[in-house]
């Protein structure tokens, strides 16, 4: 689900690499990147309208795996 | 936050200022108690925040224990302007020879203390300002350097005052200024200045206040006085929305959006940014509006606080819109700004075009939070717009005089 103003995707082999969401995990200010027990990546739903679009999560993964979309444009 | 005379004499006594014997009652037997332990004349005077004390027969004199206590009867039922007394100070009653004034506050204006002296204590100093301006004196000084001797004693003899009691003065105003400054104060002031038939000086009454900011700052000094870290010492209890604007602000540490205060008017504020809550609200009200709340919204607060907020402002009764406003920001950023205030619109149930009178919040991020508003058409203005055209118009939205 995305919020109302800014929606998260991230490509599904890097939502199950642990590795690199723990990296997003680490990255995010704001909390919109969390780890399951198993540790693939989930997305706080609730957290994505505090995104400050730093653009720190597109860094990690291969380009293009993390895409941050903002509804109002 | 103000204190209570007794707390202010504590203070003073603490900085070496001249205060009278006296102890606290809460039943007739413990200022009969005190009064026979100072072994004279009295004065019973209730504790309560507010003035007025003496018109509303809340400050009796006594000769002897016994009538300490009769007093005690007396002024402990009295609610002065509906404040029930915290306890009944009992002090020993001066012999007066004459009465001083002698206080301490911020000049906004100047932007510096300044320090106030008057040979006519006892009566209100506003009213020695307009019709005796001669008797009364006003000193500025820095908040780096202290009050020298000196002007201090160039303050005081510039009311007439010369020898024997210039001397004993200059030390007190001198005191009274640094305990100003140490205390972190917004006022501190003593009248009236007794001086006593031996030629001695006595502070009677204590009107004493702290910057709310500094309660952090001064906890060990408001824990040594026994100020709990729950007494707002407000002019009045705080409301069920202010103490939910207060809990929702505490509930995230990310930036301000609090300090609620509430008012009965049909325009909501959301408003902030470097003294700007208090010159947007000035301006709505001298545009004719009727604030429902005071706010202060800064240091970038998170979307979830600001929507909490607003939320809260749309739900309280009678309001018909919001106005968000704000000085020019730096460190808060209009898009986070823009997102909480549309979210907290639409958790109310309220379209924000509708509901959002006007948006003025210029500064950082401020192209990416316009694309935000006209995406859900609010009104919105940049810096072109001065905070008083804009709450003009907020005004005028719903009816009032406005722009
Ligand atoms: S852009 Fe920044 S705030 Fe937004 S999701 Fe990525 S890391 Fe988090």
């Amino acid at each position: 689900m995305p919020g109302t103003f800014i929606e998260v995707k991230v490509d599904a082999a890097t939502a199950a690499n642990p590795d690199l969401a723990r990296q997003l995990r680490e990255s995010c200010p704001v909390d919109i990147f969390a780890q399951r027990e198993d540790g693939q990546l989930r997305i706080v739903e609730e957290n994505l309208d505090e995104c400050v679009l730093c653009d720190l999560c597109k860094k990690i993964g291969p380009k293009g795996a993390v895409q941050v979309i903002k509804l109002y444009e | 936050m103000r204190f209570y005379e007794y707390e202010s004499k504590a203070l003073f006594a603490r900085h070496g200022l001249p205060t009278g014997a006296g102890s606290l009652a809460q039943t007739a037997e413990q200022a009969r108690a005190a009064a026979a332990q100072i072994g004279g004349p009295v004065v019973v005077k209730s504790q309560v925040l507010s003035g007025g004390r003496m018109k509303a027969g809340a400050v009796q004199f006594a000769d002897t224990p016994e009538a300490a206590a009769r007093q005690f009867e007396a002024v402990w039922p009295i609610r002065v302007n509906g404040e029930q007394p915290r306890a009944v100070l009992v002090e020993a009653k001066s012999a007066v020879a004459h009465e001083f004034f002698a206080s301490v506050t911020w000049d906004g204006r100047r932007k510096l203390p300044v320090l106030l002296f008057s040979d006519m204590g006892g009566i209100d100093i506003e009213e020695v300002a307009a019709q005796h301006p001669a008797h009364l004196s006003r000193t500025h000084f820095s908040t780096l350097l202290p009050l020298t001797e000196r002007s201090a004693k160039e303050a005081v003899a510039a009311v007439g005052i010369s020898g024997g009691d210039l001397n004993r003065l200059t030390p007190i105003v001198l005191r009274l200024a640094q305990l100003f400054l140490d205390c972190d104060l917004t006022l501190a002031e003593i009248n009236p200045l007794a001086k006593l038939a031996d030629g001695s000086f006595l502070a009677l009454d204590g009107h004493v206040e702290m910057e709310a900011e500094a309660r952090g700052a001064q906890q060990a000094l408001l824990a040594e006085l026994g100020i709990g870290e729950d007494e707002t010492r407000q002019a009045r209890p705080p409301t069920d929305f202010e103490r939910e604007g207060a809990r929702l602000n505490a509930a995230d540490h990310r930036g301000v959006a609090g300090n609620v205060v509430e008012f009965d008017g049909d325009l909501g504020l959301v408003i902030g940014a470097g003294g700007g809550s208090l010159t947007l609200f000035d301006a709505v009200r001298r545009h004719g509006g009727r604030p429902a709340n005071y706010c202060e919204i800064g240091g970038n607060p998170s979307v979830r606080k600001t929507r909490n907020l607003t939320r809260l402002i749309l739900g309280k009764p009678g309001v018909g819109k919001i106005a968000v406003m704000m000085n020019v920001v730096s460190n808060t950023r209009v898009d986070i700004v823009a997102r909480g205030v549309i979210l907290g619109c639409l958790d109310a149930g309220r379209d924000p075009a509708e509901a959002i009178a006007i948006f003025r919040i210029p500064g950082s991020w401020e192209e990416e939070g316009f694309r935000i508003l006209e995406k859900y058409g609010v009104e919105f203005c940049d810096r072109s717009v001065s905070m008083f055209e804009a709450a003009g118009r907020a005004v005028a939205k719903l009816g009032g005089a406005g722009a």
